[in-house]
């Protein structure tokens, strides 16, 4: 027998009370854990997949929803731009390169999109078989596609029209798997990667054989005398003056607009935080209320222990001891409640993410511990003592004699 | 050796307990006799070490117990004082070994005779058992097994045969005087039951002597 034993022990001997408080605490911490967890991966995420681009160039629209369909590709793009525009665009000097991106065609709700190898160099993709595309409807398949489709290189597959799954099929072409990247860790693992032209021929009416034997370019816009589209341009600036003088510029024109990934994700960020932070506070309004139950149970729990208590002075136990025994059942109470929290924050957050694969947090992982979680253990049991401190200091003070006159 | 030397107490002025001098030795047994209300468990919490008195002195094995403060005057009441109540007051989370653990953990006790203490006083087959599914007897038992838990030198029964059945308060009386002088314990028993009266030559009255 010692303190923890005992303590427990009275833990144990009131089951539902003890299961009810160690939830309602687990429930506020749970809430705090997947926050902290969602937060920090979400803001790594969104810092990663944004790195080396200094700008957006689209249609006109949103400039949230530019940078989210064409960096994160979560949302829909905004509409397509002139080719013509977009070389335009291109030639000024500020700028140091652009990818050209075509979207608008989807395979089992992994995106089809269109660019170049300069999109490949701009994550410093490395491949786990095969190659890059050489020729329209060659494709790569992101890690995150290739695994849960069961593609690999060599294997063929028919897109759809449309950015979520599918409307009508495109059946004239099949897309051709020439490679799949290793896992990057970014928005690369979810995307189906092909040439502009890929996307361009599949939407054509007819198909000219000769054209789709010939190699794509992998820098730059394709060369074509046609009147053709690309849905959005990645651009990096040449030095830092191109970020004041760029965006002016191009939003000036009437056709196209620019979006800065760091300005609208810190605005996104800002939206966010309202939400979060009105989670936050609730889960802490869980917390405060859980320690006020386990505050009241112990405090109930001493009436009827008055008795046991005084007992146990008379085997012997010190003031000291009694403190530390109702101390102790705080501080375990709150140790489980934290691990239970921990447990059911990350549980939640395996079913989030497997339910929304393909959504916005489908890059988050559970599997990750991280420092700010012990510190929820740490917080959980300073709530513990403080509840605890009133029904301790009750039960330093009992008066043995006292109480074992009565009854 | 237990002495208790001009002991003085009272809750009122006007209702002061005569308290008489108590001595004894290792291994003897003393009623104490009197109606409710006369003072009999105020001097025995001033025996056990609970109730300190406004004057005088009680000694027990050449310690004076109130000379020493808190903490150490519990150890040695733990160690050296076994205490059993009218009501056995059996820790009701804990099993009847368990309770016996308790005792023995409070004064730094290995524990060693519980065992055997369990198994003289008719309880080992009980030992898992929760208080809850004991007879009151079987309770009072595990209560005397837990007073005697740290091999004391002083034995302090309050009322312990009161809500008793007349064979009950034998066996229970019995087994108190059975493990005091096992012990070479001083076994101090007050009460108002008449039926112990019989068991224990040595007696004092007090409150008006009836």
């Amino acid at each position: 027998m010692n303190m923890l034993k005992l303590s427990w022990k009275y833990l144990v001997a009131k089951p539902l009370n003890t299961g009810l408080n160690i939830l309602l605490l687990a429930l506020g911490l749970a809430i705090i854990t997947v926050l902290i967890l969602v937060q920090d991966q979400f803001e790594n995420k969104m810092t990663r997949d944004a790195e080396g681009i200094d700008l957006v160039v689209g249609a006109k629209g949103s400039p949230l929803q530019l940078i989210l369909s064409s960096i994160y590709h979560i949302d829909f793009p905004t509409g397509n731009i002139e080719l013509e525009d977009a070389v335009s665009v291109s030639k000024n000097r500020l700028i140091k390169n652009v990818i050209p991106l075509g979207m608008g065609d989807n395979y089992q709700g992994y995106r089809i999109v269109g660019t170049n190898h300069d999109y490949l160099d701009l994550y410093n993709v490395g491949f786990q078989e095969g190659v890059a595309w050489e020729k329209p409807f060659e494709v790569v398949l992101g890690n995150d596609v290739a695994k849960k489709l069961g593609l690999k290189a060599g294997d063929e597959f028919v897109g759809s029209h449309g950015i979520g799954s599918s409307s009508h099929e495109h059946d004239e072409h099949p897309y051709f798997v020439t490679g799949v990247l290793a896992l990057q860790d970014n928005v690369v693992d979810k995307l189906i990667l092909t040439s502009i032209e890929s996307v361009w021929y599949t939407h054509d009416e007819e198909h000219d054989h000769q054209k789709i034997e010939a190699p794509v370019s992998t820098s730059g816009f394709p060369e074509t005398d046609e009147d053709r589209q690309v849905t959005s341009l990645l651009i990096q600036y040449r030095n830092p003056i191109a970020a004041v003088q760029l965006p002016r510029l191009i939003n000036s024109r009437s056709a196209l607009q620019a979006a800065s990934p760091s300005f609208e994700i810190s605005r996104l960020f800002e939206l966010l935080g309202v939400g979060v932070k009105l989670i936050q506070g609730l889960a802490i309004v869980i917390i405060v209320i859980a320690g006020l139950g386990i505050f009241i149970a112990l405090f109930n729990s001493l009436k009827e222990r008055k008795y046991d208590l005084a007992v146990m002075r008379t085997l012997g136990a010190s003031r000291g001891q009694l403190f530390f025994h109702i101390v102790l059942e705080g501080i375990i109470l709150t140790f489980l409640g934290a691990l239970v929290g921990i447990a059911i924050g990350h549980l939640f957050l395996t079913v989030l993410v497997m339910q929304n694969e393909q959504g916005a947090i489908g890059g988050l992982t559970a599997a990750v511990f991280l420092k700010e979680e012990l510190w929820i253990v740490v917080y959980a049991i300073a709530v513990g003592i403080v509840a605890s401190l009133i029904p301790a200091w009750t039960a330093y003070q009992t008066d043995i004699a006292k109480q074992l006159t009565k009854s | 050796m237990v002495t208790a030397k001009n002991i003085d107490f009272y809750y009122d002025t006007k209702t002061r307990f005569e308290i008489p001098d108590i001595i004894m030795k290792p291994g003897e047994q003393l009623l104490i006799l009197g109606k409710s209300g006369s003072g009999k468990t105020t001097i025995l919490n001033i025996l056990g070490g609970l109730l300190k008195p406004f004057s005088g002195e009680v000694k027990i094995e050449n310690t004076s117990i109130y000379e020493l403060s808190g903490a150490k005057l519990d150890k040695f009441r733990g160690r050296n004082i076994g205490i059993v109540f009218q009501r056995p007051h059996i820790l009701a989370p804990l099993t009847v070994e368990e309770n016996l653990g308790l005792a023995n953990y409070f004064a730094n006790e290995k524990g060693k005779q519980n065992e055997t203490l369990l198994k003289e006083l008719g309880i080992y087959e009980k030992r898992k058992s929760k208080v809850h599914t004991l007879s009151e007897g079987e309770a009072q038992r595990v209560s005397i097994a837990r007073a005697m838990a740290n091999s004391p030198k002083l034995i302090l029964a309050d009322e312990p045969t009161a809500s008793l059945d007349d064979e009950n308060a034998e066996v229970v009386v019995k087994l108190l005087q059975q493990q005091a002088g096992k012990f070479q314990a001083a076994l101090i028993i007050v009460t108002h039951d008449q039926r112990i009266k019989n068991h224990i030559s040595n007696q004092i009255i007090i409150g008006g002597g009836s």
